[in-house]
């Protein structure tokens, strides 16, 4: 079954299961998120390094990793000094 | 006697084990769990997404969640915080990852099974933060869970034999591996592996796992280099290549043996570091090698603490799964002469016999050569191998502050041991009040049963 996401306005689908992590890398985008003045994105994939958080449905820090999406999930880039 | 109360923290191998066999021996047990389904690590897996040629042991996984029966199993689930005493006490917050209305809980048990395992150590190497590069266990996460691969042409580099289902689950998902580059020599694996080897046949299972890795390695001719590393990972605005170099026997990279291989996907594991925060919380005893010191019932130095699976040394699933049967069982006051302790204490010893063969692939102090001065170290802070190296006569809390190296959102879990190794000292980093990521909302709603320890307020 396919979902459908919005990521920073754009529409990605998604297989229902996916974390909003491989939701994002099956559409192509490998980062989104900037540290340190660089692109970052998935590094971990377990929850611990915190390099892939988005806002998501207005919530900030949610790790894009493990956070399963829900159909019309509205999710944003963050961006940190 | 009453039925003992039993918290297991951590639903892989090891809790799964722990969980099952306590329940058995007639406990009242509890399971927590940050992931959505049990399994951990190991098991990780959607019933839908999964590539099944992806999971090893199925049969003994569906056994362990059939015993759960009598189980409450609590997913989602994050551990911020326990306390020892009597009872001991576990909080945990559970609800969609770190959403912002989450249901606070504590649990109270008269035992308590720590198996909270372990991830990958990944080792810095200039050009680590680019778009591309990932963790070796990010690839495994993202194949088994999401049926996801991170490039069509990937370098496998690092250390140990885990690097073996990572390629594996590359080639699954239609990608090619470009090279797996492994740091041991091929000397130093033939010495380590091959000394009596007689010690490994009782660990048949776990060869015949390998034994499929090298397989399918060699139906897709994936070149296998070892005594090497990957010293620099090249691009502009994603990885494009790497450099991938000779070490010698104590990883310094040799110069003049630079070849560059192009790939738009590195997966980096240099083995696997314990995650001892609830341990250390506990006040239980950590060994010099960082490990939680357990005796032969796998209970800590704390009372009604036992620990099991990675955290108290790495040893592979199956190492895993016979000391979360013995904690389990002697959580739940089965002494230590029972009979129903004999079959999984001598697959621990078995293990443990496989388990030493790891330490051929150990990190060793060179590799730090192979770091520019403007090498980022800690991601979170883009805190530089320079920075770090300045301070390196400072106290470890000076040294922090000054570098803000390990004071990021991942609280120094990526960079705290390499730090270390360049420190060449203990940064104490892995002491941490709060166990997991807790929304300032969820703690001022915290309405503790009982007063939280006064020390560190």
């Amino acid at each position: 079954m396919s979902i459908r996401i919005e990521f920073d306005g754009q529409p990605l689908d998604g297989r229902d299961g996916q974390s909003i992590g491989g939701i994002l890398l099956s559409n192509g985008r490998r980062t989104w998120r900037t540290a340190g003045g660089s692109q970052r994105g998935i590094f971990c994939g377990i929850g611990i390094c915190q390099d892939c958080v988005v806002t998501v449905n207005g919530v900030e820090g949610v790790r894009a990793c493990q956070r399963t999406a829900c159909d019309g999930d509205r999710v944003e880039r963050e961006v940190r000094a | 006697m009453s039925v003992r109360r039993i918290v297991v923290i951590g639903a892989g191998p090891a809790g799964l084990a722990a969980a099952a066999s306590a329940a058995r021996a007639g406990a009242d047990v509890v399971i927590v769990d940050e992931g959505e389904r049990v399994g951990g690590q190991f098991w990780r897996h959607h019933p839908a997404l999964t590539d099944q040629r992806l999971q090893h042991q199925l049969g003994r996984f569906r056994e362990l969640e059939s015993a759960l029966g009598g189980v409450r199993v609590l997913s989602s689930a994050s551990v911020w915080r326990v306390e020892s005493g009597a009872p001991l006490r576990v909080h945990a917050l559970t609800g969609p990852v770190d959403g912002a209305e989450r249901r606070a809980e504590t649990l109270e048990a008269d035992a308590v099974v720590l198996a909270t395992g372990a991830h990958d150590r990944v080792l810095p190497v200039p050009g680590w933060t680019l778009p591309g590069v990932t963790s070796a266990g990010a690839v495994q996460a993202l194949a088994k869970r999401d049926g996801v691969s991170l490039g069509a042409r990937t370098v496998v580099a690092g250390a140990g034999p885990f690097l073996l289902p990572v390629a594996q689950s590359v080639a699954v998902l239609g990608g090619e591996v470009a090279e797996v580059v492994e740091a041991a020599s091929i000397g130093a694996i033939l010495r380590g592996w091959g000394a009596r080897a007689w010690e490994l046949t009782a660990a048949a299972g776990k060869a015949g796992e390998l034994g499929s890795y090298v397989a399918s390695l060699m139906k897709t001719r994936t070149p296998y280099r070892f005594g090497s590393a990957v010293t620099r990972i090249h691009g502009d605005s994603s990885v494009e290549a790497v450099t991938v170099q000779r070490i010698d026997a104590d990883w310094r990279p040799v110069a003049g043996t630079e070849r560059t291989v192009e790939c738009d996907a590195v997966a980096l594991g240099h083995g696997f570091t314990p995650r001892l925060e609830a341990a250390i919380q506990f006040g239980c005893d950590i060994t010099p090698e960082r490990f939680v010191r357990t005796d032969e019932q796998q209970l800590t130095t704390v009372p009604g603490v036992f620990a099991a699976g990675e955290i108290t040394g790495i040893g592979g699933a199956d190492a895993a799964l016979a000391e979360g049967e013995i904690a389990g069982l002697s959580a739940a006051g089965i002494r230590a002469s029972d009979p129903l302790l004999r079959a999984p204490v001598a697959a621990r010893r078995r293990m443990r016999a496989f388990a030493a063969r790891l330490a051929t692939h150990a990190i060793r102090p060179g590799w730090t050569g192979w770091l520019d001065d403007d090498t980022i170290v800690c991601r979170c802070e883009a805190a530089t191998k320079a920075a770090i190296a300045e301070y390196s006569a400072a106290s470890s809390r000076g040294m922090r502050l000054a570098t803000r190296a390990g004071l990021g959102a991942c609280q120094g879990r990526t960079c705290g041991r390499s730090v270390e190794d360049i420190l060449g000292a203990p940064s104490g980093i892995d002491r941490r009040p709060v166990l997991s990521s807790v929304r300032i909302g969820e703690l001022a709603a915290h309405r503790p049963t009982h007063p939280l320890i006064e020390e560190e307020s």
